[in-house]
């Protein structure tokens, strides 16, 4: 297991890792490339240096572990959660898992577009890219359905702007100008007489 | 109940929701006492991951009281103070049965290529997560550990995403005595991947990020060598340059979609999605290290394609490895860390907010305003659930 440090020590002819210090900048040869090695006295003022430098200490290793060590499953398959709302399925599995999430069952629009992007499989480009669309038009909805209840989104205390104004106020004096610039640009640009019309 | 509400990229709130109830025989409600902000929130928060709905509640690392089991639960009971590890696994499945909890295939319903995960959208599964007073919890029996009455809140909240991660991601670096090992990213998990270099036997540590006080953080926490890549003109060259010309022996990627750095990489990857997320670190680490060198890949990147040097990780016959961090297996030898002094998690924690001001905090933690490194969050009530589980012990 400790091949790389074997490797070391094989080029580690004496003198020579030290020697070559300097020689790159003063010789044309690239002269011998040996990785540097700190031996463990130069290490041990690291608090908890080593201490799983040996790989039995290292819980993942070796990669794959059977059996589990450290989980209390019963024997057999896992009971199947029932199914009240809406789940969408990845066509890459038979069935649905026995666990599930049903935080956000899929609604409206966005909802539509996600029932079309889990007709592609996960191995579909366009099964990413029309969740992502949906997702867009999702944070629409979200502000709609906010609007409909009567409650008008607080955009800027959505996006944190009170700490921007308290850790970094300058910045957004400097958004703020941005912005306002860019507002005053796109006005002028509509409403300017155009000569040729 | 309380909870963070995701309203859009860069939009969240706190707002009241339904609580969740028992949907399975195996599951447990938890009353939440502590939750942490996660770096690979922000790719949820900026809109990175498809299928992350409006309305759904974030935080896949959370502790709690036990406050109702189900029917089917036997081995937890009402009153225990748990950490529930971010991955939702079954215990039974192929996957689980070879330790691989990360990769439990009887979880997420949505896709095959990631298991469940609290609060990390439809695409992991469709969890609500713990950022929220109360949160569900399925496989209680086999997902939850009760926490040892002698490890604090605050470090066992760590225990449950970015110590372990930051050390699997080591541990897939396969670090051999007196390797270099340069780790990109210096949020949480890129600290505690530095840190646990050394436990396993590093020779250098090289800490690369953008952000200067990040940087004068981890070199005094995790005593490592550190480079701002807005001083370097090359990332691959410089580290050569750092190495003998050898390159590193382990590169690990702390980072995953959200990297900066690379113009192209932004355009492409943040900006205009036409691949998962900036690729900038992995291109860093695969040109980074030496030839028949490690790759380790803890950062979190879409499921769509990327742009990756593969040529090069070829000609220069890299191991690549990487994986969601099965949180569970690593607990007992971290707890052991911690006891012995080895690790502190708990100084990480720059910032205990209200669940009230979730807004606020994901924008500090997004914009890196404030020296912030990690940012817990307290729901109302926390120190009255808190009570509950003392007095269950004693
Ligand atoms: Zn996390
Ligand atoms: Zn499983």
């Amino acid at each position: 297991m400790e091949t790389r440090n074997q490797i070391a020590e094989h080029h580690h002819q004496p003198g020579q890792a030290h020697e070559e210090h300097g020689h790159v900048h003063t010789h044309p040869s690239q002269g011998h490339l040996v990785p540097r090695r700190p031996s463990p006295e130069e290490l041990k003022h690291i608090q908890g240096w080593g201490a799983d430098l040996d790989r039995k200490n290292r819980p993942g290793v070796p990669m794959e572990r059977t059996p589990p060590r450290f989980t209390d499953a019963k024997e057999g398959p896992v009971t199947q959660q029932p199914e009240r709302v809406e789940v969408l399925v990845s066509p890459e599995r038979p069935g649905i898992t026995p666990i599930f999430g049903t935080a956000q069952p899929p609604s409206g629009v966005s909802g539509a577009i996600r029932r079309v992007a889990f007709k592609s499989t996960e191995n579909d480009l366009r099964h990413w890219l029309l969740l992502l669309l949906a997702d867009r038009v999702n944070v629409v909805e979200g502000v709609v359905e906010d609007l409909a209840r009567g409650h008008v989104p607080n955009i800027f205390a959505e996006m944190g702007i009170k700490s921007e104004w308290k850790h970094n106020p300058a910045g957004l004096v400097k958004k703020a100008a941005i912005a306002g610039a860019v507002v005053g640009a796109a006005w002028y640009l509509l409403n300017r007489r155009d000569p040729y019309r | 109940m309380l909870a963070m509400n995701y309203r859009g990229p860069y939009r969240v709130r706190a707002a009241q929701k339904p609580e969740p109830v028992i949907e399975h025989p195996g599951d447990a409600i938890v009353r939440v006492i502590r939750s942490c902000i996660c770096g690979s929130d922000l790719h949820l928060y900026h809109g990175m991951v498809p299928d992350t709905r409006v309305g759904h509640t974030f935080g896949h690392e959370f502790i709690g009281v036990v406050h109702e089991v189900g029917p089917a639960v036997e081995k937890l009971k009402v009153g225990d103070r748990v950490l529930v590890p971010f991955n939702l696994f079954c215990g039974s499945c192929y996957f689980c049965q070879h330790e691989l909890y990360g990769n439990c295939h009887n979880t997420n319903p949505q896709a095959t290529a990631v298991g469940g995960i609290y609060g990390y959208s439809h695409t992991a599964g469709g969890y609500d997560g713990g950022q929220a007073e109360l949160v569900r919890v399925p496989m209680a029996d086999v997902g939850p550990m009760v926490i040892p009455d002698d490890i604090h809140d605050d470090d066992a909240v760590l225990l449950t995403d970015a110590l372990p991660t930051g050390y699997q991601a080591a541990e897939m670096g396969d670090i051999a005595q007196g390797d270099t090992v340069v780790v990109f990213g210096a949020g949480p998990v890129g600290i505690f991947a530095a840190k646990s270099a050394w436990l396993m036997g590093a020779g250098r540590v090289i800490v690369v990020d953008e952000v200067e006080y990040r940087l004068e953080f981890v070199q005094r926490y995790a005593q490592c060598e550190v480079v701002n890549f807005r001083e370097v003109d090359d990332m691959a060259l410089h580290i050569k340059k750092m190495t003998d010309w050898m390159g590193a022996d382990v590169c690990i990627d702390a980072v995953g979609g959200d990297a900066a750095g690379s113009i192209a990489q932004t355009l492409t990857g943040r900006l205009m999605k036409s691949q998962a997320g900036a690729a900038t670190v992995l291109h860093w680490c695969i040109n980074s290290v030496r030839k028949g060198g490690n790759v380790s890949i803890v950062g979190v990147y879409g499921p769509t394609f990327n742009a990756v040097p593969i040529g090069n990780a070829l000609n220069k016959g890299l191991t690549l490895r990487m994986n969601q961090a099965s949180v569970k297996r690593h607990l007992p030898r971290l707890i052991e860390h911690i006891r012995e002094g080895r690790l502190n998690p708990k100084e990480i924690i720059t910032h205990k907010v209200p669940l009230e001001d979730v807004a606020d905090a994901y924008h500090i933690f997004s914009s890196k305003l404030d020296n912030c490194i990690k940012t817990v969050l307290i729901p109302p009530n926390a120190d009255q659930v808190r009570a509950v589980s003392a007095s269950a012990l004693h």
